[in-house]
């Protein structure tokens, strides 16, 4: 069998979208995810750590945003504070939802 | 350091995509070449780079030249379009100018042709922003409704740029409606005819069409080149207060488009690092510049990091405000609204207040 082996071809690798819940905490560990377990811990605390700055930002530009959705040509990520720390929603965008 | 202007080619050959890069790149501008095979990446790439001038294949898989063309043309007027086609047909060529293209160029097959066609991107690089609406040559929308009534024709134009669209009526050669942004009359065509670039076409004529603007269009064009005159070359300020008065006229300016979309402020903030922040409707500009400016970067990061395309747009909501981030091409924008605002419908109107916002 493993002469079969021999003539497959490497398939090319596919990034798949995060999709999925993610809590983080006001130091951004992350508290709770449904995200895939193939999106690595450390890609989940980069965009915990993202939205946590980018909530606190605006607080000292006097703009108290609670909630906000980021719009990416694939991706649309939803945060909402939660006491100090954020619920973060990832929706990768279909062909048939991609004007949502 | 000089700049260079920066050229898109699209074509479906990776060969000829490799002969046209060596070509332009000797032309005397030097300018800075990319290439893509496909439609749809070439959209990618002139959302994400401000480029001079795209030269675009009319036969290509998926996404054909045509339909290319005619999302740029919305999405970004300013840019200059040429089309490079091996196919002979002009139902194409009509079809081509239809949208706006600048130049519709059979590929070159002789080295006089070559010599010509090159002579020509050149020129199309470097000749002047001033303006002007795709369709005829560059005129301006005064000229065409000059044109259409000084012939007598009866015709609908309509007359877009960007995300802003409106129409303009014009019967046996007179004036008789425009509309635009829900209002009409001549509300509505003094409002198109401050958009300096965009794209036209004309539609079959509407003879039933209810007449709402009685002055003469000569009266009304004569007008608004008064008024557009006075906004683009503003009389030198002799004084400080002159430079007041003409500060405080744009603010007026700015005010009043902000009332009539119905939001609260906007803050505009140019791509370059050091520049600041402009706010009209809010005290907290300068606050508000540096958050839209970390804002882009965070975003930035994560696009990379996570691969998910460029940004579209940023929504956010606070006790007060909801507020709409738009990143154009040479600018961002932050746009506030009530807190009672209809979600669904913000960006557009956003990016509707963002297209006035410098035309």
């Amino acid at each position: 069998m493993g002469l079969l082996n021999l003539f497959s071809k490497p398939s090319p690798g596919v990034q798949v979208l995060p999709s999925g819940t993610l809590t983080v905490d006001r130091n951004n560990n992350v508290l709770a995810t449904t995200v895939s377990s193939a999106c690595s811990q450390e890609l989940l605390q980069e965009i915990g750590d993202q939205v946590l700055s980018l909530f606190r930002q605006a607080r000292k530009a006097q703009l108290s945003i609670s909630e906000l959705t980021i719009h990416f040509a694939s991706l649309k990520i939803t945060a909402r504070e939660l006491r100090g720390g954020a619920i973060i929603f990832l929706a990768p965008k279909h062909s048939f939802n991609a004007l949502s | 350091m000089e700049s260079r202007y920066k050229v898109l080619i699209v074509d479906d050959d990776p060969a000829v995509l490799e002969l046209y890069r060596d070509l332009l790149s000797q032309l005397p501008s030097h300018p800075e070449i990319f290439t893509t095979t496909s439609g749809a990446r070439a959209l990618t790439m002139l959302k994400s780079e401000s480029f001079r001038l795209l030269l675009c294949d009319l036969k290509m898989p998926k996404m054909d030249g045509l339909q290319v063309l005619s999302i740029v043309r919305r999405r970004f007027p300013e840019l200059r379009t040429v089309v490079m086609t091996a196919v002979h047909n002009e139902e194409f060529r009509s079809r081509a100018y239809s949208l706006g293209v600048d130049l519709f160029w059979l590929k070159p097959d002789t080295q006089q042709n070559m010599e010509m066609f090159l002579q020509c991107i050149e020129s199309l690089l470097g000749r002047d922003e001033e303006g002007g609406f795709r369709g005829v040559q560059s005129k301006s929308l005064m000229d065409l409704i000059q044109m259409e009534c000084l012939s007598q024709s009866s015709t609908v134009l309509r007359v877009t740029r960007g995300s802003l669209s409106g129409r303009i009526w014009i019967l046996s050669g007179e004036l008789i409606d425009a509309e635009t942004d829900g209002i009409r009359g001549e509300t509505a065509f003094r409002r198109i005819l401050e958009w300096k670039s965009g794209t036209f076409e004309n539609l079959p004529s509407e003879a039933n069409r209810e007449r709402t603007i009685t002055k003469p269009a000569n009266a009304l064009l004569l007008e608004a080149a008064q008024a557009m005159d006075e906004i683009a070359a503003p009389p030198e300020p002799q004084s400080s207060e002159d430079a007041e008065q003409a500060d405080h006229r744009k603010t007026v300016m700015r005010l009043a488009a902000l009332t009539r979309a119905g939001a609260d402020f906007v803050v505009s903030l140019p791509n370059e690092p050091q520049s600041k922040a402009e706010g009209w409707g809010t005290e907290a500009t300068q606050e508000l510049g540096v958050w839209m400016r970390q804002a882009m970067e965070a975003c930035s990061k994560l696009a990379h990091d996570l691969q998910i395309g460029s940004i579209a747009h940023l929504e956010g909501r606070s006790l007060d405000h909801r507020i709409v981030l738009l990143a154009e091409d040479k600018k961002v924008y932050l746009v506030g609204w009530p807190a009672e605002s209809k979600v669904t419908q913000l960006s557009e109107q956003s990016k509707q207040l963002v297209a006035s916002w410098d035309s």
